[in-house]
């Protein structure tokens, strides 16, 4: 059966694809942030999973207004990055599993998530940027990667419960599949930033290091929230926090903290990277 | 209750500085948010930068969203319904990052504006 190794959470700044494409990784300003990854590449080189499954938010590449789903998944055998407008490098084509995603859709949409389906979708800097981050340099990836988009664009967004429910239900979807697959979740967004308003520049140091240790031990304190307090509190770009809590939610079993890092500033965000695994948990023999 | 509309999220206390684009906005900057789509595409930033008035007339910009988008004001681009993932491929055409649009946005240099964030993880 398939089984999910642990989730990665980590921020998806464009501005990080602009400086791997320069190779910046040494200069001062990005070197402490570069230097929090190397926790998350030992860990994929000692488990190496079989595929990914990134849960993000679509910042205008694939979705624009005219249709906006508020979880969406790919189903393709392959996705394209593509021009996103202002300069960020394209990224090599990542392979889907496309068996894979219409398992999780059966499974979801039977649990009563209702997902919009795409066979053809282009993925953004948000889904290019961590796998970049997770595997460097790589030409071709690794693991077969399967989208998964969460509304944090257009007001009303799922709620946090919501979110974190919709990555439980992905979880059991996940250990519910009959091939011998190691799945690594990933969330991308976060931590705290604002982009827009005259509170552009937002930063909340104390409720991000809230949310890294909360989403290792007890989620449930960030699921209380509302979106809307989640605006507040990380700012209007922060409550991608969603996509966080989503990729926590698919952790079933014992989980435990292999990595951290946080780091203020890139562009206007604080960042943060986080690597948990997940033992399973000790189940009843199915007498 | 006045029972006029469903309780929602997007209706609760208003959050200083800090917009919130939801069904209202969405409506109401749609053409801004479809022209700033279409930067996706290098001909069509080319054709922008080539005339910029007849570009922003094919998409039907309103005359408060063709006046924000002629002043470069991103504030006014927001409050005539402009989402900023979207603004931010407009902005990009002028060589602008987001550092650039929060200094506007909050009337600091760039320069001071980097540094509020540099201190904000101290």
């Amino acid at each position: 059966m398939a089984r999910v190794v642990g989730a990665i959470t980590t921020s998806h700044i464009p501005s990080i694809g602009g400086a791997i494409a320069k190779g910046r990784q040494l200069e001062p300003y990005w070197k402490p942030f570069f230097d929090g990854y190397a926790g998350a590449h030992r860990w994929l080189a000692e488990v190496r999973p079989d595929v990914a499954v990134v849960i993000y938010n679509d910042h205008g590449l694939n979705f624009f207004l005219d249709k906006m789903p508020t979880f969406a998944i790919g189903a393709a055998p392959e996705y394209r990055h593509a021009d996103e407008g202002w300069g960020l490098p394209v990224s090599p084509p990542f392979a889907g599993d496309p068996e894979l995603s219409w398992h999780l859709i059966d499974s979801l949409i039977a649990d009563e998530f209702d997902l919009t389906t795409c066979q053809e979708m282009l993925v953004d800097h948000a889904f290019t940027v961590p796998m970049s981050l997770l595997w460097p340099g790589a030409t071709t990836w690794p693991v077969k990667a399967i989208p998964v988009v969460v509304n944090t664009v257009q007001h009303p967004l799922p709620s946090p419960r919501r979110c974190f429910a919709l990555g439980q239900a992905i979880g059991r979807a996940i250990e519910t599949y009959d091939r011998d697959l190691k799945v690594v979740v990933i969330g991308t967004g976060g931590m705290s930033h604002q982009l827009d308003g005259t509170r552009a520049g937002f930063i909340n140091k104390p409720f991000d290091q809230f949310c890294l240790e909360k989403l290792i031990d007890e989620p449930a304190a960030l699921t209380r929230y509302s979106a809307m307090e989640i605006v507040e509190l990380a700012g209007s770009q922060g409550v991608e926090l969603l996509n966080l809590l989503a990729a926590r939610g698919t952790l079933q079993g014992q989980v435990s903290q292999v990595h951290r890092n946080y780091h203020v500033p890139i562009s206007n965000t604080a960042t943060g990277v986080l690597v948990m695994a997940n033992q399973p948990a000790i189940r009843e023999s199915a007498a | 209750m006045d029972g006029s509309k469903p309780a929602s999220d997007a209706k609760q206390p208003k959050i200083a500085g800090t917009p919130i684009f939801d069904g209202e906005a969405a409506r109401k900057g749609y053409a801004l948010n479809k022209m700033c789509f279409s930067f996706n595409s290098a001909d069509n930033r080319a054709a922008f930068l080539r005339d910029e008035d007849a570009y922003c007339a094919k998409y039907g910009l309103t005359p408060a969203q063709r006046d924000a988008v002629r002043r470069r004001n991103v504030l006014d681009m927001i409050a005539a319904g402009g989402n900023i993932y979207y603004l931010a491929k407009l902005a990009g055409i002028f060589g602008l990052g987001v550092q650039d649009i929060g200094a506007q946005q909050t009337g600091m240099s760039v320069e001071a504006f980097k540094e509020k964030l540099a201190a904000a993880g101290r």
